[in-house]
């Protein structure tokens, strides 16, 4: 029974994985641009919900109905305002400033928050579970989150299978050049992913920022979570993406269970694993998203 | 008035230059091929006419009598330059209907709609949920027709439709051509095969290093001057 908890436990936080990586893996799909300020932008999100609940006295979830358009706005501003203009030449270029801008939001954080410890407060949530038995009990916190990251992501398939915009994003993917002759802005198509990726990574910070502590620093090791969720679900499916977060979650949980200093290097050794044994990841999707 | 004329078109990659100085004019209805050996730049000016090059001046290239040389790909097909572009290049991820509505996503008026497109290449109706790339050579070329068609274009250009395809296959394309021509679409076709090239269009024009070498209707053209313009010998 032990073991059975360990692992739903587990797979649950994967939910969270899952939520880190998809933003990640919508840009990588349709430009091609690996985010290296990823993780700060999951931090950031964690912040902003801060300020607006302290402006507006409002609880963490509620404050979703800010953060969400507001980071959405920033990566439609900082697309075109900023990444449209490293793409097209070499790859170095994005990576670069995408760097640099992950030192700049951390630093900034740094500047405006001090380096003290964060959480956004809702004990209601926190502390509520549900008893499935005598020895397993679902948090309600976790099951929260591991559904609203299927919800996220069944939208996101079905934008990008559905509609207008999604058929423009994948087009856009396959050939960029090809797009624009039936009429595609590839400028605003970018623009629009990189906006999307960032709705749905603040979604993911405000409910990381819930679970857990957070402080500016913490980024780049919520990047590194979710580059693994990508390379492990493979590059460019979002349900693998899902499968992939709750494989790094329960590895993690499994890793704790031995040793509480075990659940980080858990998650890495079956990342690694998995890269030896099937490097393409486990759904791959060659071309396109 | 002429619905696209090109005014000593200086365009090229980079340093290379590829055009130098072409001046054609196409009027509306018609249908022009432009034939010429491999290297003699027919890509680089569909290329360029559809806004993927720019050319060295904005003025070289207007439409309905504006220059359209400054503007983005995307407007132009907006404005009624549709491309066939060289290879096909089906959108791989798209299955064959989603590519016929990428091709009408600039949502332009006319009488092209998937319906119409699956008249004209029944096939492609058969197949419509297939993946692009499940498609043969013809199909896709057929497939590519139809997406620019589904742009409902005032003037079409086609890069090589017989590029790789087996003659027989070529013929059930070029029969396409007369139900494309009854809408009144203009079009402009690159053509390396010359006798295709002469039956399918009113006009010729032959390029050879990225200048226009000759220009007749294909009844007033003898095989000598052909042969000059075309190879230069």
């Amino acid at each position: 029974m032990y073991w059975i908890n360990t692992v739903v436990q587990g797979a649950l936080v994967g939910g969270l994985y899952a939520l880190f990586a998809t933003g990640l893996s919508l840009m990588f799909g349709v430009m091609r641009i690996i985010n290296l300020a990823h993780g700060d932008f999951i931090v950031m999100s964690a912040y902003l919900a801060v300020v607006v609940m302290g402006l507006l006295g409002v609880d963490p979830l509620s404050s979703l109905a800010i953060v969400v358009p507001v980071m959405f706005g920033i990566g439609y501003v900082l697309q075109r305002g900023l990444l449209n203009f490293t793409l097209g030449g070499d790859i170095l270029r994005p990576l670069l400033v995408t760097f640099g801008l992950s030192v700049v939001i951390q630093n900034g954080l740094l500047e405006l928050f001090s380096a003290d410890s964060r959480r956004l407060q809702l004990p209601w949530l926190e502390t509520a579970s549900v008893r499935i038995g005598d020895q397993l009990a679902i948090g309600l916190m976790p099951a929260t989150v591991f559904v609203v990251a299927v919800v996220v992501i069944a939208a996101l398939e079905l934008l990008l299978y559905w509609t207008t915009l999604g058929r423009a994003f994948r087009a856009t993917a396959d050939d960029s050049d090809t797009a624009r002759l039936y009429g595609v802005n590839n400028r605003y198509i970018y623009a629009m992913a990189t906006a999307i990726a960032l709705g749905v990574v603040s979604i993911a910070g405000v409910l990381f920022g819930i679970r857990t502590i957070f402080d500016p620093t913490i980024g780049p090791a919520r990047l590194l979570y979710a580059f693994e969720v990508v390379i492990i679900g493979g590059l460019g499916s979002l349900w693998g993406t899902l499968i992939g977060g709750v494989i790094l979650g329960v590895a993690q949980a499994v890793g704790a269970a031995f040793d509480p200093s075990w659940d980080t290097l858990a998650g890495h050794v079956v990342f690694l694993l998995i890269l030896l044994v099937r490097p393409q990841g486990l759904i791959p999707k060659t071309v396109g998203l | 008035m002429s619905l696209l004329r090109t005014n000593g078109l200086v365009a090229g990659y980079g340093d290379f230059q590829a055009l130098f100085g072409v001046s054609l004019s196409i009027d509306e209805g018609e249908t022009i091929a432009i034939i010429g050996s491999n290297g003699a730049g027919k890509t680089t000016l569909l290329k360029t006419i559809s806004g993927l090059l720019r050319p060295r001046h904005p003025t070289d290239i207007e439409f309905e009598g504006t220059s359209i040389g400054s503007l983005e790909p995307e407007q132009i097909v907006a404005r009624g330059i549709a491309m066939v572009p060289e290879g096909r290049r089906p959108f791989p991820s798209l299955n064959v209907e989603d590519n016929l509505r990428m091709g009408g996503y600039c949502r332009r008026a006319g009488p092209w709609t998937l319906e119409r497109v699956y008249q004209l290449f029944p096939i492609l109706g058969e197949r419509r949920f297939a993946q692009s790339q499940a498609l043969s050579g013809g199909q896709q070329q057929m497939l590519a027709i139809g997406r620019a068609l589904m742009a409902n274009p005032r003037l079409l250009l086609c890069d090589e439709l017989s590029l790789g395809l087996a003659p027989i296959v070529i013929r059930d394309i070029y029969a396409a051509m007369p139900g494309i021509r009854a809408e009144g679409t203009t079009m402009l076709i690159v053509e390396q095969d010359i006798n295709r090239a002469f039956a399918a269009s009113d006009r010729v024009y032959c390029m050879q290093k990225g200048k226009i070498t000759l220009e007749g209707r294909p009844s007033g053209l003898t095989r000598d001057q052909i042969k000059l313009a075309y190879f230069g010998i």
